[in-house]
């Protein structure tokens, strides 16, 4: 056991913290506001390497370790929740599977670019009936000689509108239910591919969520990631990562709640004195600040033992489920702390609890996390 | 970072659990009806080197560290709850006589702390000291090559067995109120010990009050220099929390371990427990929980085996773990039913026993406290 960050991961932690406190905080509020895609920030994102943290070089990613990938992840929510979105799917939803299951050709096609930050990925895999229940996915590909014909609607797919390239899942053969699901790798500009308007939603509103509807999307064999009928696994392993990155985006939203709380519980003066003296307030820091700590180190846990191919699927759920509802939890105390100020706009403390939200839904509802979990501990 | 057991580690682990389940769980139930302190299980500690597994090995302990201590507690407070803390106690008794204590007093108390021989008392809470601390109000007061002590103790882990206890007392009281630490011995005169106290968990364990009646503590047993006791106490605690901590998973671990192997035996509507999601989410919850705890405590042990300052993830560590293990002892009764309200079954007991882990070396306020202290003046980490 040792509890002291790497050189590198101290590194990667003061070089993403500076460039999110200076680029990307200043703009948070504005981005809720008006619902920019912020570009601008994906483009220097990229300069820096955060594109593709945990992709090796020679993809064009950054070659660094997963609990590097955390650690940037959490330093770019504590600034704007919409922004880490979005890095996190292109990171672990889109380079992800790629790197693990990607031919040595889709990945100098497809994930180089992606890494780079050169394009931009999303995930295909949530329909208008299958978001929990995955597995029944009702968007089909029917082999035609060397392609694959694609029809169906996938719903709430963040980066829709902006990706290049999407990780999508459909049911090769509807009889072997989730075991006939098949993975492929979609070039948005694809002849047959909609994308919806962008979903207004309670929180991450940079974040662009749109439904893509598939019709007759001819697509080549050499586009299928991994083998036919491999898609569910594909998908599920995929999640072991995401949930990493959405537990670290968790951490960084609660994160925000908490020093924005402290900042102003040490200013705002009540009965003659900074709350920060009474109790009450004391003990709302006191539980952010430990649960914060215990949601970072079941992360930490998770991307250590990703880094060394181990299971971790009861630890990313693990990770993520507690990492969500503290962000939550958290959001719900900044604003108990900040008061009738912690309502209006004018304060973050609402943009971080409406922001928390989410992450009790994507990438596995905490329902669903209770599942992983608890069939782990049931298993004999 | 990195999340694996180094090999002697692991090997501790693999050998104290197969002790506690083999040798401790089997005889908890009995020890905790009776109230029986449990004798024969502190003689394999000791026996095994796990009563001064932070003091080195030419002071009788065997020095394996803090993280490997922290994961040796938790596997003897599954095994029984009671046994845990008599581990917690001397090693926290026999870690502060080694970092305070003069060579002499080195020698004269710790073998015998370290074999079982001697039994070690931490005295700090008085009546009317008790999250309180600082506000004791035990004299002692100089008196040629001795110091007299007047006043009482209370709710002391060994209080009617210790054969050495560390005692706080006030010596100078103005214009700073300034407490020293003695080391008291059994049979000095003026020192006697009151009825053991009947709780509602841990009840193996022995917890009496002492009291001092001009008692005469010779200088040489003065630990620490003179005003150095408040110092001495809320170091020694810091390092305590890490283990009731510990005391707490491991207590938790037992309750969860009987509430899945319950869920899975158990049928109502037709399937077993095991297979609805109102039970299911109760285990997942707890795990997770459980396991957010372990790797706090060990974060926090590994700070202070690497000589970092650790107070604030001593707190963190067992403010989260001794609440997060009663919501799980809590649930696993609730698993269990009325069944789970029986004496007949473990639950009930894991329950009882975990309750202490948010109050004493601490309340859980008084770790929020610390917490929140460190978050005004340092800000976040």
């Amino acid at each position: 056991m040792v509890f002291d960050l790497t050189e590198e991961q101290r590194m990667i932690q003061e070089m993403a913290k500076s460039f999110a406190q200076r680029e990307v905080l200043p703009k948070a509020a504005e981005m809720d506001e008006t619902g920019r895609f912020p570009e601008d920030l994906v483009r220097q994102m990229a300069e820096l390497g955060l594109m593709g943290v945990a992709v090796p070089e020679e993809y064009g990613g950054a070659g660094m370790d997963n609990i590097c990938y955390a650690i940037a992840m959490e330093e770019i929510a504590r600034a704007c929740a919409s922004t880490a979105v979005i890095l996190s799917v292109n990171n672990s939803l889109a380079c992800d599977p790629i790197l693990s299951f990607g031919s040595e050709e889709q990945k100098r096609k497809y994930l180089v670019p992606l890494a780079s930050g050169k394009h931009l990925g999303c995930f295909g895999l949530t329909e208008p009936e299958a978001g929990s229940d995955a597995g029944s996915q009702k968007t089909t590909a029917v082999r035609d000689g060397s392609h694959y014909v694609l029809n169906g609607t996938k719903n709430f797919i963040t980066n829709a509108t902006q990706a290049d390239t999407c990780v999508l899942f459909a049911m090769t053969d509807r009889e072997k239910k989730h075991k006939g699901i098949t993975a492929f790798i979609l070039d948005m500009k694809m002849q047959g591919i909609t994308v919806g308007k962008k979903e207004i939603k309670l929180g991450i509103c940079a974040s662009a969520t749109a439904s893509i509807i598939l019709e007759d999307v001819k697509i080549p064999a050499a586009n299928r990631l991994g083998n036919e009928g491999e898609g569910f696994k594909i998908a599920m392993r995929t999640l072991d990562g995401g949930r990493i990155g959405i537990a670290a985006q968790a951490i960084g939203i609660a994160r925000a709640s908490l020093e924005d709380s402290l900042a102003y519980a040490k200013e705002r003066k009540q009965f003659g004195q900074p709350i920060a003296n009474f109790q009450a307030i004391q003990w709302m820091l006191a539980d952010m600040a430990t649960e914060i700590d215990a949601a970072r180190m079941l992360t930490y846990r998770a991307a250590w033992r990703k880094d060394r191919n181990l299971r971790c699927t009861k630890e990313s759920s693990m990770a993520k489920l507690y990492a969500s509802e503290t962000a939550m939890r958290a959001g719900v105390k900044g604003i108990q702390i900040h008061g009738g100020y912690g309502y209006i706009r004018e304060y973050p403390a609402e943009r971080h609890f409406r922001d928390a939200k989410i992450t009790e839904i994507y990438e596995g509802t905490s329902e669903i996390q209770r599942l992983v979990i608890a069939s782990d501990l049931l298993r004999d | 970072m990195q999340f694996e057991l180094s090999g002697e580690r692991a090997q501790i682990q693999d050998m104290v659990r197969s002790l506690a389940r083999k040798e401790f769980a089997p005889k908890a139930a009995e020890i905790d009806e009776h109230s029986r302190y449990p004798d024969e299980n502190l003689s394999r500690l000791a026996e095994l080197g796990l009563l001064g597994m932070l003091v080195p090995a030419s002071y009788g302990g065997s020095e394996t560290g803090a993280v490997a201590y922290a994961i040796a507690l938790e596997e003897v407070a599954r095994g029984c709850a009671s046994t845990g803390v008599e581990m917690a106690v001397a090693n926290m008794v026999g870690e502060t006589i080694y970092r305070f204590g003069s060579e002499e007093q080195r020698r004269r108390f710790l073998a015998d702390l370290f074999s079982g021989a001697g039994t070690g008392a931490f005295a700090i809470t008085e009546p009317s000291a008790g999250s309180d601390a600082f506000g004791i109000s035990t004299v002692a007061v100089p008196d040629g090559d001795a110091y007299v002590l007047n006043g009482s103790k209370t709710l002391i882990t060994n209080g009617s067995r210790a054969d050495v206890a560390i005692v706080t007392a006030v010596t100078q009281k103005e214009p700073e109120k300034k407490i020293s630490a003695f080391l008291v011995e059994r049979g000095t005169r003026g020192y006697s010990s009151g009825r053991p106290e009947r709780k509602m968990g841990l009840r193996g364990s022995d917890t009496a009050s002492l009291t001092f009646e001009d008692c005469r503590v010779p200088k040489r047993n003065r630990l620490g220099e003179e005003g150095e006791g408040f110092r001495i106490a809320m170091g020694a605690l810091d390092g305590g929390r890490i283990g009731i901590a510990t005391q707490a998973i491991g207590i938790a671990r037992a309750a969860v371990e009987s509430a899945i192997t319950y869920a899975r035996e158990r049928k109502q509507f037709g399937q077993h427990l095991s297979g609805f999601q109102a039970i299911q989410w109760m285990l997942a919850d707890s795990a997770t929980e459980l396991d957010a705890a372990g790797l706090l405590a060990l974060r926090a042990a590994y700070r202070k085996e690497t000589g970092g300052s650790f107070t604030r993830e001593a707190a963190v560590a067992k403010v989260f773990a001794s609440e997060a293990a009663y919501r799980a002892c809590h649930r696993a009764v609730q698993v269990y039913g009325g069944y789970g309200y029986m004496r007949e079954y473990p639950v009930e007991r894991h329950l009882r026993d975990v309750k202490v882990t948010s109050i004493y070396e601490g309340t859980s306020e008084i770790q929020r406290i610390i917490i929140a202290r460190g978050l005004v003046r340092e800000g976040c980490r």
